[in-house]
């Protein structure tokens, strides 16, 4: 057992924490405060090549695994930019890994370089408001015309489609009724998102307040069959394949911010001063700092066991939705106990950490809620009952 | 030309620097380390001279530990063609080190040598003065600014009193100063290519060098800590306590 990153891998941390370090707290304090997608962050990291890390060399990418992705996610994510800078790039880093495996020669030459090169933005249309979680009674319909599908329906949380220019979508193109298992009814597609045909709405939410998630309408949208992403009826099992990679990449973001929160934590209980000495210094103090700091290693741990399984080819369904809930569970902890620590301050925007607090509340909730982890762990970790 | 660079491996500035607790030096195990920043400099002024067409290959040396071959790596992620890494687990004084490159650079005949002017762990300033006497070529040192010729170079420094600006033939030692550039970050396909340049590993005993050091450490200690300071009322107090107190005026 190896518990050290290589050479590669700790170049990654240091060269991606030295761009981070251009956006520095007060930048992402002004994007929380005004919105507006961090394009000059984004761009910076495109242009250093960052977007392309586990994409196929061929196509302008590194050829990394996870595991580099992971320690990239988790480098924006853990110097401050939390997940108004992880979001900012997470879809473009792992979400075309379906077409990097199931795209044709001419899909990949298309879509992969302009996305690597951050010409391109892409954003995730899978869930909807009518489905939740169970992902096999999605309704957007793409219903096949001869060259092309006309795709209608609707979809929430869509992050990033305001400034989008495709987006990689998830439709029926078998009624519910004519498929015995409703899951292989479903087609992936990669697709321009046609703004003529398509509505966004932004919606107002707690935190990211830069990287907008939305509702999105969509009507009579053409979709030419070139943008179906492998055969039709096998989606579901595409984005599936890419389900661990993202839950891998979710949990180093919510170390990430765990740990930022902590750091803040532990520097200011050094230095605030009351009762003449300083606040660090009662074991009240220490001992949930010192909590989270095991939680969020121990967290770490499984996520990149489980970034070091998928690298290597085998399954770890269970250890990356661990690891998911693990770290969303210990930043969670983390960001709240730093609020808590800093006081009446910990509630101040200038103190940066209400807006942690903020923010990891997305890695609780999406892209899977902890029951739904809890309830698959269950079932095939622990052999009960499928419950869901 | 080929440009040799050296590049140290230190404890990260950003570390805040601990004493060992026995006295006999300071903290490293467990501690961020990285390229010394002034090195870091080193680098990438060479780079800029062989993109300028100036340079034509980039040759960084560290000296050290195994470790010392990811500061070498970095150096190649920046640019630099190939690496040459002198292991010893020794204790190296400015001395050998410069002993260990000159050495080096009669084998590799470099038309200039980039180091940085001084590490950030010993601030010792003094490996590049060494290096150019033993070498008996022309120094130019606190390097603000340089403009290479075929033949020699104009460099502008950091001085006392304001820049000096100096020609000096080549082969020449160069030392940066924190102005002369600002380091680029290695991007992911730069870093992708350094793993596939090549590092030579040799040791002092293969280059003749003995390195066995010639200053003793006697006592590391941690600096004394400062005592905060007062808030005066006034400018009338201030001059006061200037005069009477800290007795400067
Ligand atoms: C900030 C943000 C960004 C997002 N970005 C995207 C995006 O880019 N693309 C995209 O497609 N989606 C995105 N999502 C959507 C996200 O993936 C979903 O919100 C998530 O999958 C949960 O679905 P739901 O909101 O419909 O919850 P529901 O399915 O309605 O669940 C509600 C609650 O019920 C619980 N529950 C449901 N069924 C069971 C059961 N059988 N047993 C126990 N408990 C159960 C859940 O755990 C949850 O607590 C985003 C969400 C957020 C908050």
């Amino acid at each position: 057992m190896d518990f050290t990153f290589n050479e590669t891998q700790e170049q990654i941390r240091e060269s991606v924490a030295r761009i981070c370090a251009d956006f520095g707290d007060d930048y992402w304090l002004e994007r929380d405060r005004e919105g507006g997608f961090p394009d000059d962050f984004a761009k910076a990291i495109a242009q250093a090549g960052w977007l392309g890390v586990a994409l196929p060399e061929a196509y302008g990418g590194a050829g990394l695994g996870v595991t580099e992705a992971a320690i990239l996610v988790q480098t924006i994510a853990q110097s401050g930019a939390g997940f108004s800078g992880a979001s900012a790039v997470h879809i473009n880093i792992f979400g075309l890994n379906p077409v990097a495996v199931h795209g044709t020669e001419a899909q990949k030459k298309a879509w992969l370089p302009p996305m690597i090169a951050g010409k391109e933005r892409a954003c995730f249309g899978v869930t909807e408001p009518n489905a939740g979680l169970d992902t096999s009674r999605i309704q957007t319909r793409a219903q096949r015309q001869g060259d092309r599908y006309i795709v209608n329906g609707q979809k929430i949380w869509t992050s990033t489609a305001q400034s989008a220019q495709k987006i990689l979508l998830l439709a029926r193109t078998a009624p519910v009724e004519t498929t015995p298992n409703p899951l292989n009814g479903l087609s992936l597609f990669y697709t321009d998102l046609d703004r003529k045909r398509v509505t966004v709405k932004e919606i107002e939410k707690m935190g990211r307040k830069a990287v907008d998630s939305n509702m999105v309408f969509i009507d009579n949208l053409e979709v030419p069959v070139e943008h179906r992403i492998g055969e039709e009826g096998k989606g579901f099992r595409y984005i599936l394949e890419g389900f661990n990679p993202e839950r891998i990449l979710i949990a180093a973001e919510a170390i990430g911010l765990g740990r930022a929160a902590l750091r803040r934590a532990a520097t200011y209980a050094k230095e605030r001063v009351v009762f003449g000495r300083p606040i660090g210094q009662n074991q009240a103090i220490q001992h949930p700092l010192a909590a989270c700091w095991a939680e969020l290693e121990a967290a770490n741990l499984m996520a990149f066991k489980a970034a070091a399984l998928y690298d290597a080819g085998q399954p770890c369904g269970a250890e990356a939705n661990a690891a998911k809930y693990l770290a969303a569970e210990a930043g969670y902890k983390a960001c709240e106990t730093a609020v808590m620590v800093h006081g009446g301050m910990g509630y101040a925007k200038e103190y940066h950490v209400e807006r942690y607090f903020r923010e990891i509340l997305i890695a609780r909730l999406a892209p899977v809620s902890r029951e739904l982890i809890l309830s698959f762990l269950a079932e095939k970790v622990l052999d009960l009952p499928k419950s869901y | 030309m080929k440009v040799l660079v050296a590049v140290k491996r230190v404890v990260d500035y950003n570390v805040k620097i601990r004493v060992k607790s026995d006295n006999t030096g300071v903290e490293t195990a467990n501690v961020k380390m990285s390229m010394n920043p002034f090195d870091e400099i080193g680098v990438e002024e060479a780079v800029r001279l062989k993109e300028a067409g100036k340079a034509t290959e980039i040759v960084a040396v560290s000296m050290g530990p195994q470790a010392c071959q990811e500061t070498i790596r970095t150096a190649l992620a920046m640019g630099a063609d190939r690496g040459i890494l002198v292991l010893t687990d020794a204790e190296l004084q400015p001395l050998a080190v410069a002993k260990i490159l000159k050495v080096l650079c009669d084998k590799e005949q470099p038309g200039l040598v980039i180091l940085g002017k001084q590490a950030i762990d010993d601030d010792c300033n003094q490996t590049g003065q060494m290096l150019a006497a033993l070498l008996d070529w022309p120094q130019a040192t606190f390097a603000s600014k340089l403009e290479l010729g075929v033949s020699d170079a104009r460099v502008t420094r950091e001085i006392d009193g304001g820049l000096e600006t100096i020609t000096v033939t080549l082969p020449a030692v160069l030392t940066t100063d924190l102005r002369l550039n600002e380091p680029r970050y290695a991007s992911l396909p730069n870093i992708m290519k350094a793993k596939k340049k090549p590092i030579d590993t040799v040791d002092p005993a293969s280059l003749g060098v003995d390195v066995a050091p010639r200053l003793s450490t006697l006592k590391v200690n941690e600096p004394a800590k400062r005592q905060a300071g007062v808030k005066v009322a006034t400018v009338a107090d201030l001059v006061a306590k200037l005069k009477t107190e800290a007795k400067v005026i």
